[in-house]
């Protein structure tokens, strides 16, 4: 006889997790992408009150939340292109794992390779 | 009394268990095809984005007004930021309607939370729009030029 789940309704796992990363990924992008078209709208407004504002991008603080934001954005593009993969590929369901695997092994190279290149321009006195 | 139940497969489906011909039409199904679509095109224009922004040259310290006009003096990459600003907006506030449809078990919340989520997203895909098109490198107030600008030399 089953058992019932205790407490929730999904098993975790692979399959839940990563689209539980994919929800969560995908709202942060959504605001920040809101926040960034105003900022981006300030040209619109002055040269001087763009540069400003931009300016608050260029601290250490913000440079690793953008190192964040992007550790959201390279994990949504994979993710996204192995959800591609599970839907139109006809082994995708069967080797879903496999791809979730090898998502999280090319974020984080792309990663590594993302914060040292931009932290130390960054952090880097200028 | 006996009912007749049609084979799956013949193609006779009763009304009411049709997938299609109802009210909403496609929409979901092109919504889906919509969110694969865009998201390999995303995928191609953002990372291009990032790597011309942030990882070449001085990176983020080169990013100013000055910046954004040499960009935005080519056509290539206005219609490069344009496809991207549409597509970003569109696939992430299809993004959002599925969340809000998944989680807001009210009809009333569902509805007035979609209604903000619109409202925000046509304010943004209309303001960044008009912001490439109208973009001016030597913005001038009553006849003075903006310092910052770049203008051509009288």
């Amino acid at each position: 006889m089953p058992t019932k789940p205790a407490g929730t309704l999904y098993r975790g796992r692979e399959g839940m997790w990563s689209w539980v990363g994919h929800r969560v990924t995908g709202v942060v992008i959504f605001f920040f992408l809101l926040v960034h078209v105003l900022d981006t709208s300030l040209v619109r407004v002055s040269p001087e009150a763009y540069t400003a504002v931009i300016g608050a991008y260029k601290n250490p603080l913000m440079a690793l939340g953008e190192t964040g934001l992007v550790a959201a954005i390279v994990f949504h593009a994979f993710n996204g292109l192995r959800i591609i993969a599970v839907d139109f590929w006809k082994k995708g369901a069967k080797y879903q794992r496999q791809m979730l695997w090898t998502v999280l092994a090319l974020w984080v190279v792309v990663m590594v390779g993302f914060s040292i290149r931009h932290l130390s321009l960054a952090l880097g006195g200028h | 009394m006996s009912a007749t139940i049609q084979s799956p497969r013949s193609g006779k489906i009763a009304p009411q268990y049709r997938r299609s011909g109802s009210s909403k039409g496609n929409f979901e199904m092109l919504a889906w095809l919509f969110m694969r679509l865009s998201g390999v095109v995303l995928v191609v224009l953002i990372f291009g984005h990032l790597t011309v922004n942030l990882l070449v040259g001085e990176g983020i310290h080169a990013i100013d007004f000055g910046f954004v006009a040499g960009k935005w003096a080519d056509p290539f990459w206005q219609v490069w930021d344009l496809a991207m600003l549409w597509l970003a907006m569109l696939h992430g506030t299809n993004g959002v309607r599925t969340i809000i449809n998944d989680y807001a078990e009210k009809d009333a919340t569902r509805l007035w939370l979609k209604i903000v989520l619109y409202a925000a997203a046509a304010a943004i895909i209309i303001l960044g729009t008009l912001v490439i098109f109208t973009f001016n490198p030597c913005p001038v107030v009553d006849g003075v030029q903006l310092p910052g600008g770049f203008c051509p030399a009288p």
